[in-house]
């Protein structure tokens, strides 16, 4: 298994294949995204209090999960880079925080576009809307430090401590909902209770979230594959790759 | 594993832990203030600030709405279950306002007890479904088929 | 049909989150393949740069 997962770790195997998977989960995810805008837009009720505007949920909500879903991937992989020393698994950790930071982007802006007409705000300092506020600058911290320094591997070692210790934001994310009184709302989906949300809007909402997944992989892995070429880009096989495209 | 690597793990395991403690720690000391209202019986315990622009929190009393039908100003009752505290506002209102409904008020208590609101927000519970089928519970609920919401 | 984008008075922001959505997700996939080549292209000319100046000094 190790040796398996040794060899896979190898930048140039891991090049061909995240090519091959970056594809198949870009198909899944446009498979996942055309029944997930249907029901969400045309063929799912609307709510009871909130009426047509609870559609906004079915792009927000998995934003916010892959935001955090993302952080997770990252300060994981950022920490088997550090601990193995493993070129692709960084590789893999920085890929993660532009696309991370796109859906925490996303689920802020979409979050506010909602809030407004049903709170009445488009903003508001509590502990939810704070944490996933703070998890942004996480990622912004995280793309600042990597550009900052110049040296690949000491970039990479930086920047795997600055994932690790925001990783503690993420249950502080979570739980602000249920720790605080906010003006947010509890979870829905992820409460120990069976989820009080209608069947209708399940669809739908799960649809979304599992395309996002799919697309948040494929982004990754695309971009993992010029990590690994400006990491390699003196070994001989980069070589070759260069001079056929150039050719 | 060899030895460089578990001492690399036990480093990433040093920091995550050392972090969470940390944070742990400023999060309990920030305690309460990291809240975002005050509950009506905070107010009727005189926890809330006199004189000050706080933000109240509760459900609107069902039946405690009462608009003047030559302004914009309406009152209501907020409640916890334990306590009440009556809201005065001068202007709109979230698309959500309504009785029963969860509300924020950001404002200030005058002389009387009474909240005088600058903003009011609502807030929206994590129950989502379509208007038959709230209907249906409704109904069932009258029926005495099920209990509670 | 018109009441399918009016959305219940939400259209504004209902279309401008989908909008975004679209726009934000749409450019995370292509930024990635577009890096990609950048990075290949770049050590193509380094490549070559290097392969004249080791001719060029025999």
């Amino acid at each position: 298994m190790l040796t398996r997962l040794y060899a896979l770790a190898s930048p140039p195997r891991f090049y061909r294949l995240a090519d091959l998977w970056s594809r198949w989960l870009l198909w899944c995810g446009i498979a996942l995204l055309l029944p997930g805008l249907w029901f969400s837009l045309l063929d799912s009720p609307p709510d009871y209090q909130q009426g047509e505007s609870v559609r906004i949920m079915y792009v927000h909500v998995p934003a916010a999960w892959l935001s955090m879903f993302g952080y997770v991937c990252m300060a994981t992989m950022a920490g088997i880079g550090l601990i193995f020393r493993s070129k692709a698994a960084s590789a893999v950790a920085h890929s993660c925080a532009p696309a991370g930071a796109a859906f925490t982007f996303l689920a802020l802006v979409t979050g506010s576009l909602w809030g407004k007409p049903m709170w009445g705000t488009w903003w508001i300092w509590d502990a939810r809307l704070t944490s996933e506020l703070v998890l942004l600058f996480l990622y912004f911290g995280y793309l600042g430090l990597k550009a900052a320094i110049e040296d690949r591997e000491a970039a990479a070692r930086a920047t795997a401590v600055l994932a690790l210790v925001g990783v503690v934001n993420i249950p502080i994310i979570h739980y602000s909902v249920e720790w605080w009184n906010t003006l947010h709302q509890g979870p829905t989906v992820t409460k120990l209770d069976k989820p009080s949300i209608h069947l209708s809007m399940l669809l739908p909402l799960l649809l979304m979230s599992f395309s996002y997944m799919a697309l948040f992989g494929a982004m990754v892995l695309r971009r993992a594959r010029g990590e690994i070429l400006l990491r390699e880009r003196n070994s001989g096989w980069v070589r070759e790759l260069a001079m056929g495209e150039k050719a | 594993m060899n030895r460089a690597r578990r001492d690399r793990l036990i480093l990433v395991g040093l920091i995550v832990t050392g972090v969470a403690v940390a944070v742990g720690l400023m999060l309990f000391a920030l305690g309460q203030n990291v809240n975002l209202f005050y509950s009506p019986t905070q107010v009727a315990r005189g926890e809330a600030p006199v004189g000050h622009t706080f933000r109240l929190g509760g459900m609107v009393v069902e039946g405690s709405v009462v608009r003047d039908p030559n302004s914009l100003k309406v009152q209501f009752a907020l409640t916890d279950g334990a306590h009440e505290v009556v809201v005065q506002r001068e202007g709109i209102l979230p698309d959500l306002f309504r009785e029963g409904q969860g509300i924020v008020a950001q404002g200030q208590l005058d002389g009387g007890g009474q909240f005088i609101a600058a903003e009011v927000l609502a807030k929206h519970d994590e129950n989502y479904m379509p208007p038959e089928v709230e209907h249906a519970m409704e109904t069932a609920k009258q029926l005495g088929l099920t209990k509670g919401k | 049909m018109s009441q399918f984008f009016a959305m219940g008075g939400y259209a504004l922001y209902v279309w401008s989150a989908y909008a975004l959505a679209f726009v934000v997700v749409v450019w995370q996939l292509v930024a990635p393949w577009r890096c990609e080549r950048r990075i290949l292209r770049r050590i193509a000319r380094a490549q070559q740069r290097r392969g004249r100046d080791e001719s060029g000094t025999p």
